[in-house]
């Protein structure tokens, strides 16, 4: 079938619209079946997980600040990819970048949090910048693959995190392994507190300034893959690392450069999380999301422009999912995960199982067929 | 061609959920609810202890209740909020790491009553259950330094964090008061939450630890804890459970197990709350209060001996009275006695 790969004439929005929106559609009904199957009423279900993400103003704030990090995460895997490269490692990335976020608030005292910004973002994307430059040069220099390496990172990561909270960082006298929390002035503002301030009232979330940060980075991510000649240098690599030798672009540097970048990314999900929202360094609270960042870009196929609303999507699916459990007590947490999957499978896995039947519809019928 | 028959089942489908209306939400007057740790509902262990006391409120007063089992950091204050906001008279909040999101929502909420399982937040409507693993440790370890022929004991904990460095730190005390010339060899089955969820690694933990010579293992990690009492039950040694009662599990291979009442704190908080006798502050569950203790049944009445017996009530009085202390892991943050 020679017609699923792209080279055919489906308009642009049949690409980018028509088909992730039939792949999602077919989702949520195999979803509904299971819900069925288990002995729920699959609308009210769906009606509940819609409702619970995007109806009213504190299940749209979670949605979004899942979003925002999950923005993070996949954009760290889109500028792996552009540069041939699967980086696995957005889990780790993202733990060690949010310790030098953490590092840096507990280290300023009360600097105004707009003055802290600045430095929480640069300790974030340089941590995971180093725990993704790692992978990267043993990849250029060594030949050991990055897949490997980087699911490997992830484990060191989250050993030494446990390592320097327990032994180190914890706040004296407490059970939990947690830090001391940061100054107050530090904190970034919430998005509900910026609403408030222009009259516009929100119940509690933890939506933050870091949204910002994210759409921004998209814009920055864009303009180097497709506008800089580092970003060229890298799509060069990652389409052919033989041609790109030849025209002169050393594929080493670029592998370290791309790793480094891509792990910088991950880091700021700390900026999220730490800075943001929990305020102290804890246990695990990347929570996954450098994996879901993988499904995201795969969704978005690795452009910011696509990867914004599936991080939405997938934000939508957390919450909603959480408000399903919280209000279907027979629907397990592993009932939401299945339906993620599902999602997952259908829209990143299955992306072009419509794509014959599309390109037959949209192309004109030869005469006298 | 199926294409448009599908499409028209997703135009359906799609209608379909804009036109359906939510369920409504009826709310009794008395609403308690609990919110579980990661671990979930039923791990059987430090959640599902929780859960029986819930459960056993629920069958001896008919009053039902709410639970949210959390899976990321974000839904500890999301669901303690939402609870409160849906007119939850008390809400249980299992684990340490509820601590700072009960402080949280505790302020917001100053009418609800909040009892948090393992942590201390100080606010007038807040409950704080602890308990004394250390004691309840110390004397199982009394126990294993006893049943132990080759003088050499085991520990595998979970993840590791101060909490299970506690029990470690009592159960080694016990063995050496028993027995000073006893070796006592301890694992951490992992440094991340599925160290409590890996029943594998627990088995391969205590096979190396009997290999090198233990022969009563004590096993203080959640579902992981699972495995360790497997394989010493499968190599005809002796492990010891925790949290609830898991004498049963491997009868004649579980030496005893070092219960740990979340039960009863848990019962206590939606009994308490519906009787008026719930008070606020901290509660320090050691063996005076039978908070922790060491299990006793007909699965295991063979394997302990008069002597034994005798060893590990005296050591229990000692504790109860204060002449014997036993030191507790998180009081100076090590382990030395």
């Amino acid at each position: 079938m020679s017609a699923g790969t792209g080279s055919d004439n489906l308009p642009w929005w049949a690409t980018a619209v028509l088909l992730p929106v039939i792949n999602v559609v077919l989702a949520l009904i195999v979803s509904a079946i299971v819900i069925l199957a288990i002995g729920e009423d699959p609308l009210g279900a769906m009606w509940t997980m819609v409702q619970g993400a995007l109806g009213t103003s504190e299940g749209l704030g979670y949605t979004l600040y899942y979003a925002t990090s999950l923005i993070f995460t996949a954009l760290a895997v889109a500028v792996a990819f552009h540069g041939g490269l699967f980086n696995i490692g957005g889990e780790g990335q993202a733990y060690l970048g949010g310790l030098g976020v953490g590092l840096v608030c507990l280290a300023v005292g009360d600097m105004p949090w707009y003055l802290v910004l600045p430095l929480s973002v640069l300790g974030g994307a340089a941590f995971g910048g180093l725990w993704g430059a790692i992978p990267g040069y043993l990849q250029a220099y060594r030949g050991s693959h990055v897949v490997i390496t980087t699911i490997m990172f992830n484990f060191i990561a989250s050993s030494l995190m446990v390592y320097l909270m327990v032994n180190v960082l914890i706040r004296p006298g407490q059970m939990s392994p947690e830090s001391a929390q940061f100054d107050k002035a530090t904190f970034l503002p919430l998005v509900q507190d910026m609403a408030a301030a222009i009259g516009i009232q929100m119940n509690p979330s933890p939506l933050n300034f870091s949204l910002f940060l994210a759409l921004a980075a998209c814009v920055l991510v864009w303009a180097f893959i497709w506008h800089t000649r580092w970003g060229f240098a890298l799509r060069t690599v990652g389409a052919n690392e033989n041609a790109a030798r030849y025209a002169g672009i050393d594929p080493k540097k670029v592998i370290i450069i791309a790793m480094a970048l891509s792990g910088a990314l991950a880091g700021l999900l700390g900026v999220n999380e730490i800075h943001g929202v929990q305020h102290r360094l804890l246990l695990n609270f990347p929570a996954g999301m450098g994996f879901t960042g993988i499904a995201v870009a795969l969704m978005g196929r690795n452009h910011p422009a696509g990867i914004v609303p599936a991080a939405i999507l997938f934000g939508m699916l957390y919450q909603g999912g959480t408000e399903l459990i919280f209000d279907y007590p027979s629907i397990s947490r592993e009932l939401v995960v299945v339906i993620q999957g599902v999602v997952i499978l259908f829209a990143g896995a299955l992306e072009h199982m419509f794509r014959p039947a599309l390109v037959r519809l949209f192309t004109p019928k030869p005469a006298g067929v | 061609m199926n294409f448009f028959r599908r499409a028209a089942c997703a135009a359906a489908l799609t209608l379909s959920v804009v036109a359906a209306a939510p369920g409504a939400e009826s709310e009794k007057t008395f609403a308690p609810a609990i919110v579980f740790d990661m671990g979930g509902r039923f791990d059987k262990s430090f959640n599902e202890g929780a859960n029986q006391g819930a459960e056993r409120f629920r069958a001896d007063t008919g009053v039902n209740f709410r639970w949210f089992e959390i899976t990321n950091e974000a839904q500890r204050e999301q669901f303690l909020r939402r609870l409160a906001a849906r007119n939850a008279k008390v809400i249980v909040a299992v684990g340490f790491s509820m601590a700072p999101s009960v402080e949280k929502v505790a302020r917001e909420y100053p009418d609800v009553r909040f009892t948090l399982i393992d942590g201390v937040v100080d606010l007038p409507n807040v409950q704080s259950v602890e308990f004394a693993e250390h004691e309840g440790s110390y004397l199982v370890g009394v126990l294993a330094a006893m049943a132990s022929k080759t003088g050499t004991v085991g520990f595998v904990g979970g993840m590791d964090i101060p909490l299970i460095r506690r029990f470690v730190c009592g159960y080694e005390q016990g063995v050496k008061a028993t027995r000073a010339d006893a070796k006592v060899i301890s694992n951490m089955a992992g440094s991340t939450p599925t160290a409590w969820a890996d029943p594998t690694r627990g088995s391969e933990l205590a096979k190396s630890q009997m290999d090198r010579g233990a022969d009563v293992i004590f096993a203080a990690a959640g579902q992981t804890g699972l495995g360790v009492l497997q394989a010493a039950a499968d190599a005809g040694k002796q492990g010891i459970g925790v949290d609830s009662n898991q004498n049963h599990l491997f009868p004649g291979h579980v030496l005893t197990s070092m219960i740990k009442r979340v039960d009863v704190a848990a019962y206590n908080a939606f009994k308490g709350v519906m009787d008026g006798t719930w008070k606020p502050g901290h509660q320090r569950l050691g063996l005076t209060e039978e908070g922790v203790g060491w299990a006793l049944d007909e699965n295991n009445r063979s394997l302990i001996t008069p002597e034994m017996l005798a060893a590990v009530t005296k050591a229990a009085d000692e504790i109860k009275a204060g002449t014997r202390h036993v030191v507790n892991y998180s009081d100076k943050d090590s382990c030395v006695y």
